[in-house]
């Protein structure tokens, strides 16, 4: 069975404006929409066209939160992911602790093919899909924008400071997607309701033999200074006269 | 004493401006004492550059032709190697770090702390969650070594000056071949760094086409600076991808950010927050580009743009 694993994490919806609650303890999530990190959605899109293009068997989806997080698993089956497992754990799992877990159901379900999302947009970590090719001493392919599977190697092209790279690595491997991989699909209705015939299995983080404990400890969150509101200058006259003033031109 | 390991970014025998950076936030560290680790193909200019950073204490140069091109299989157990006896191990917050330092972390057993804005005391930091929307106080567990990615945005280069020793190092550590290099494009020409650069033009979407996001170069010659591009530019193929400014892209902070026909989604101005000053040319008054901006134009770029370069 060629199986491709696909994390998906619970965040805040990507067009919620994020606040900080005014003692510090963290961000405003009462009534705020939670949605599939949108990096991992697209992660969860290249592994369904890698299965459609016939270079995977399986497609399964894993989240590693809260119970809730089985909507994001609801709706990846919905998007096309064959099978599901949730692995119950407080939020706040710390990226070593989730590529630790992750590795259990990797050596579990021996996917030929981890796909995540390179950075969940609530932390923004940018640390797991490394940290887990780490432990599983394995290959690894971050910020891909494009994937090719030949036989036993994966073509990655990675968006990197300098423009694209190209590599080559051998499978199994873990693969992170960056914003240009791909557009994820809309779910349709009929969708939805064959998704809720898909497996879905939950298990408890303490049944992995994986140590939660935190090791880094968040004391507060502050709102970021913001910045002062400038002029409306006239025209362009005006704009290079002021920038010649302040030295910047 | 905090002995501090820098990881050392490079390319074409040169050292990448981030590094003296990052060498910047590890001064910080109370009681710091800084070694800089050059993993190259054979290094000596990029360990020289590393070796007259002020600060530096001492360069670790590993010369080896696997380490070039930069591969983070390759490079992390090494660095893994290097670092212990070390209670922090630095390296950008670029691509290049991105990709590395979280598989050091996991060999080294530590945890890691991305993006690093400010160091408080040795056991507390600052970094920036949710696009920037908080800043998280981050307090470190004693006694345990810790990796960290620098947000280079956050700090000033220290200056060249200083004449570190080099030390080459020879590692017994097994590397893998299951990661292999094919090619990278690039094609930035003799324009200054984007992410390093001290002024910098980026055009947004209103530009209309790849051939329109050519118009925005004429300011950029006039100014020296380096071109940006938002989100949507890329999306719609009027820049490439290395060009974009933003939460995904480059987090910069030059002197003078000039937004040309960029409205300013949340996550472009997560990437310019830090600019010195902010110039926005904008045909929409209520562009939130113009929320942050210190000067702010509203009109037509396609008549405003050849305006300003004449009175340039």
């Amino acid at each position: 069975m060629r199986r491709i694993l696909v994390g998906i994490k619970r965040v805040i919806d990507f067009n919620v404006r994020v606040r900080v609650r005014p003692d510090g303890s963290g961000v405003v999530t009462e009534g705020v929409k939670m949605s599939a990190n949108p990096f991992d959605s697209i992660a969860l899109e290249e592994a369904i066209r890698l299965r459609e293009r016939g270079e995977a068997d399986e497609v399964l989806a894993v989240s590693i939160g809260p119970t809730e997080a089985q909507q994001q698993l609801r709706d990846a089956l919905a998007m096309g992911a064959d099978r599901a497992i949730l692995v119950k754990a407080d939020a706040g799992l710390e990226p070593p602790a989730v590529a630790r877990t992750l590795l259990k159901l990797v050596e579990r379900e021996s996917p030929r093919l981890v796909l995540l999302g390179k950075q969940a947009i609530d932390d923004d970590s940018n640390q797991t899909g490394q940290m887990l090719a780490a432990l599983w001493d394995r290959p690894q392919a971050t910020f891909a924008s494009k994937i090719e599977i030949q036989g036993e190697v994966a073509r990655v092209t990675r968006e990197v400071d300098a423009g694209l790279e190209t590599i080559e690595v051998d499978l199994p491997a873990v693969c992170t997607a960056d914003l240009r991989l791909n557009e994820p699909r809309y779910i349709k209705l009929p969708d939805i309701m064959k998704a809720k015939k898909k497996p879905l299995d939950v298990v408890e983080l303490a049944s992995l033999g994986v140590d939660p404990a935190p090791r880094l400890k968040v004391v507060k969150l502050e709102a970021p200074p913001q910045r002062q509101k400038g002029v409306i200058v006239r025209d362009a006259a005006e704009l290079v006269a002021a920038l010649k003033q302040k030295g910047l031109v | 004493m905090n002995r501090v390991l820098v990881v050392a970014e490079h390319a074409d025998g040169r050292l990448n401006a981030a590094v003296a950076k990052c060498v910047a936030c590890a001064r910080t560290i109370p009681d710091s004492e800084i070694t800089v680790a050059v993993l190259a193909k054979d290094g000596g200019e990029v360990a020289a550059a590393a070796a007259a950073l002020e600060g530096v204490a001492r360069v670790l140069l590993v010369a080896n032709p696997s380490n070039e091109p930069a591969l983070a299989a390759v490079l992390a157990p090494q660095v893994a190697k290097l670092a212990e006896g070390h209670a922090f191990v630095l390296g950008p917050s670029t691509t290049f770090g991105k990709d590395l330092m979280p598989r050091v972390a996991a060999l080294l057993d530590a945890p890691q702390v991305s993006d690093v804005m400010a160091f408080e005391s040795a056991t507390r930091l600052r970094r920036p969650m949710y696009a920037a929307n908080a800043i998280a106080t981050v307090e470190l567990p004693a006694g345990r070594s810790v990796v960290a990615t620098v947000r280079v945005a956050s700090f000033q280069a220290v200056p060249a000056g200083g004449k570190a020793p080099v030390e080459p190092v020879t590692l017994d550590v097994e590397l893998p071949a299951s990661t292999r290099f094919v090619s990278v494009t690039a094609a930035r020409g003799d324009r200054p760094d984007l992410q390093t650069a001290a002024r910098v033009v980026s055009g947004g979407r209103a530009l209309g086409s790849a051939e329109n996001f050519k118009l925005i170069q004429g300011l950029a010659d006039k100014l020296g600076a380096a071109i940006g591009a938002s989100r949507a530019a890329v999306d719609a193929g009027y820049a490439p991808n290395e060009l974009q400014v933003g939460q995904t892209g480059k987090i910069i902070a030059p002197e003078l950010y000039v937004a040309v026909g960029i409205s300013g989604a949340i996550q472009h101005l997560t990437g310019i927050k830090d600019a010195r000053t902010i110039v926005a040319i904008n045909k929409d008054p209520e562009a939130p580009i113009f929320e942050v901006a210190d000067y702010g134009l509203v009109g037509d770029l396609f008549s405003l743009l050849p305006e300003i370069e004449k009175l340039l």
